[in-house]
């Protein structure tokens, strides 16, 4: 998660990296989205003119990429704080204490779904089960995975991200 | 207290009598003597076993292994391979029959964690899954050089023949699927896995990819022979990024060893295979969605028929089937329908994996024959219930899957037995509640699933959610009128019949299910204003 780096330069790589044809479209978007935190108007833009190649039989609009942009939970196209923590919201993770933890994070952290702290440091989504259920509930800050999560670790989890 | 690790039944029915069961029960108190296992290992008479084909009967928890007829003079060979060194005596088991349920009635015990019938997940944590040279050591490819021997419809009929049904949630038979596509005429067609596994619970899937990725890839080259495909796909969810580089690896492995790519192993027969990762999105497991995301679009279900067997990829002929499903393949090709069909049920033959959740005491992944019944999932796999919990209803198969009720916990977990119980095997995620679970608040967290992954393209699915999950919500909190329940019915109809898809058809039965089975539960919460577990803050 970094917004520093240089975004035509990591657009730029990511189309070299998986070739402009159509089913690199995803595989773009998620490069993107993972070297920059998310996709900004401007990424859609410089994408679409290097993927746009009518002699090549490839068509696509800014707004077809914004689209696909929009529709997956992994991407995002609004900007988000420093880490992100996503919350599993399944069954599975519910049931087995799950519900309890979800309202200590909420209360942790001082967000809702969806929402970034001022201080842009923490942004807190819900996400879908990811198959991590033999050690639920289960939380992931950024790339990392915590699994049989208690509201009394929480404190300490937070405190290592910056 | 004392603990057996092991429980051995034999009957004594008359008609057992009559066949010699008596010499067996002292067989076993000499040969469990003879093996010092007396301390080990409990032996006890049962009466009726519920089938009469093979008496006399033994049947060995914790596996629940049933075996007959047997003789007296199998025992010792059935205590020294199965109880002294963990291996069950395939060709001594019973024949392969539905399960009258009656198998069931086991006590709930403890123990070490119990044997399993592995096939796909046979490999997985005895094998580097970064090395070729494990898998080959391991059978590996040997079913790939059988079937390039062979003639693709060979192959496609021992299939057929195996029985093998989709282990991704509709069970539709693979043999057929592989027949429909073979008979297709097209210069290009593909075959795709589908690894997207976003069924909540389950997590089968990843265990097969990262532990034992070539078995995947060498399914799809003998699917690619068997079809006429020389393209592939497995496409992998995208939080999945262990399972993708593993078979990355896998894959530039194989091509090292002529195993992908021209002409593999001299057979003439040229295929190449793609990773491709998904971003986020629950529906794009969906087949026709997946395809889409593929091409890189927005994953929305097409309008079907045409299928992707006849229409797929970009246009073309394509298979799609689901990891576990693959991974049978090898196997059968190897060891033949016949083998296949000596575990599971008739009309369900095989294994299927399991991922046991929530309120027991082992909680993970199981592989176990068809039909076994989820009274024997709690209490032997899943090593019981915490103390003080006692089971309320389970939910089977994900999000679309089923609810179920304790008075269902003996129906036997096959397809057929499942559908006729009006019930979904689905994905074979077994979250197990007990009594602090509210239906209600259950059917919410369901419903607030469906409505956050509906892909928004067709109105019943997309409308039919955001209204059910309010009213849900608004029942929790205490705002619930009598007629909320009327209408929960009448939406849970619409979207059942109108929506595009899967997903929206089977968001209606999380309703469907909770009113039916726990219909007054609801009822209090509207009505006296009480959540009976003490989950919802009705009043708050
Ligand atoms: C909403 C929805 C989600 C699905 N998710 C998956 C999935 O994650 N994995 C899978 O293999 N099949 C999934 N399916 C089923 C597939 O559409 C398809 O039936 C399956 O891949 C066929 O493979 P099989 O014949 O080997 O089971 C899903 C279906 C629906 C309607």
């Amino acid at each position: 998660m970094n917004p520093t780096k240089d975004l035509t330069q990591i657009v730029q790589t990511a189309v070299e990296r998986h070739g402009a044809q159509p089913d690199a479209f995803i595989p773009i978007l998620l490069e993107i989205n993972h070297e920059y935190g998310y996709i900004p108007a401007q990424a859609i833009r410089q994408a679409r003119v290097l993927l746009h190649q009518p002699e090549e039989h490839v068509l696509v609009s800014e707004g077809q990429l914004y689209g696909v942009a929009s529709f997956y939970h992994m991407l995002s196209v609004q900007a988000v704080g420093r880490h992100v923590v996503k919350f599993c919201e399944s069954a599975p993770c519910h049931v087995q204490g799950g519900r309890e933890l979800w309202r200590a994070v909420q209360q942790e952290l001082g967000l809702q779904a969806g929402e970034t702290d001022p201080q842009n440091r923490f942004t807190l989504k819900t996400v879908s089960c990811l198959g991590l259920c033999g050690v639920g509930p289960v939380m992931v800050v950024d790339d990392d995975v915590y699994g049989n999560v208690t509201p009394e670790q929480l404190p300490n989890i937070f405190a290592r991200y910056e | 207290m004392k603990f057996n690790r092991s429980l051995v039944l034999v009957s004594k029915d008359p008609e057992s009598l009559r066949r010699g069961a008596e010499d067996v029960y002292k067989q076993f108190q000499s040969s469990l003597a003879e093996f010092d296992l007396q301390g080990e290992v409990a032996l006890a008479p049962i009466a009726d076993v519920g089938r009469h084909d093979a008496l006399p009967m033994v049947i060995i928890y914790p596996e629940a292994s049933a075996y007959g007829p047997i003789r007296a003079g199998d025992v010792p060979r059935l205590v020294e391979e199965h109880l002294l060194k963990g291996r069950q005596v395939e060709d001594l088991f019973a024949p392969v029959k539905e399960l009258s349920g009656r198998v069931g009635w086991l006590k709930s015990r403890k123990g070490a964690q119990p044997m399993e019938k592995r096939i796909v997940t046979r490999r997985v944590g005895r094998i580097d899954p970064e090395n070729i040279e494990d898998y080959i050591a391991e059978e590996g490819y040997q079913a790939l050089a059988k079937a390039l021997a062979a003639q693709p419809a060979q192959v496609v009929e021992w299939l057929e023949k195996s029985g093998l049904q989709g282990r991704g949630g509709a069970g539709f038979p693979t043999g057929l699927k592989w027949r429909f596509v073979a008979g297709t005429k097209s210069a290009k067609k593909y075959v795709v896995c589908n690894a997207d596994e976003s069924e909540p619970g389950t997590f089968k899937d990843r265990v097969i990819l990262e532990g034992d990725p070539h078995s995947i890839l060498e399914a799809l080259i003998i699917a690619a022979y068997c079809v006429g495909a020389d393209e592939g796909f497995v496409y992998v969810r995208g939080e999945y990024g262990l399972a993708q580089s593993r078979l990355q690896n896998a894959i530039s492995q194989a091509r090292a060893y002529g195993l992908l790519g021209k002409d593999i192993l001299g057979s003439g027969f040229s295929f190449d295979l793609h990773v491709h990762s998904g971003a986020g999105a629950y529906v794009c497991g969906e087949e026709t969605a997946l395809l889409e995301s593929i091409e890189g679009k927005r994953g929305e279900p097409r309008a079907r028929p045409p299928y992707p067997t006849t229409r797929g990829l970009w246009g073309k002929p394509t298979l799609v089937n689901n990891v576990e499903t693959l991974a049978n393949v090898p196997a059968i090709v190897l060891n033949g329908a016949e083998w296949y069909r000596s575990f599971g049920t008739p009309s369900s033959p095989g294994t299927k994996t399991y991922t046991i959740l929530g309120n027991v005491n082992f909680r993970g992944l199981i592989e176990v024959p068809m039909g076994i019944t989820l009274r024997e999932v709690i209490n032997i796999y899943g090593q019981g219930m915490p103390p003080g919990s006692t089971f309320k209803l389970a939910q089977t198969g994900g999000s679309s899957g089923s609810i179920i009720p304790a008075s269902l916990q003996d129906t036997p977990m096959d397809f057929e037995s499942f559908r006729k119980a009006g019930v979904s095997l689905g994905s074979g995620a077994l979250l197990i509640c007990d009594e602090h679970t509210c239906a209600l608040d259950l059917a919410v967290t369901l419903m607030k699933f469906f409505q956050f992954e509906s892909c928004g393209k067709c109105t019943p699915c997309r409308v039919g959610t955001a209204r059910a999950y309010k009213i849900l919500t608004d029942i929790q909190k205490g705002k619930g009128k009598p007629q909320d329940l009327e209408t929960l019915t009448q939406l849970a109809g619409e979207m059942e019949y109108a929506s595009n898809c899967g997903l929206g058809q089977t968001a209606s039965v999380p309703i469907r299910d909770t009113l039916r089975h726990f219909r007054a539960e609801v009822e209090a919460h509207i009505l006296l204003g009480v959540c009976p577990a003490g989950v919802c803050n009705v009043n708050g």
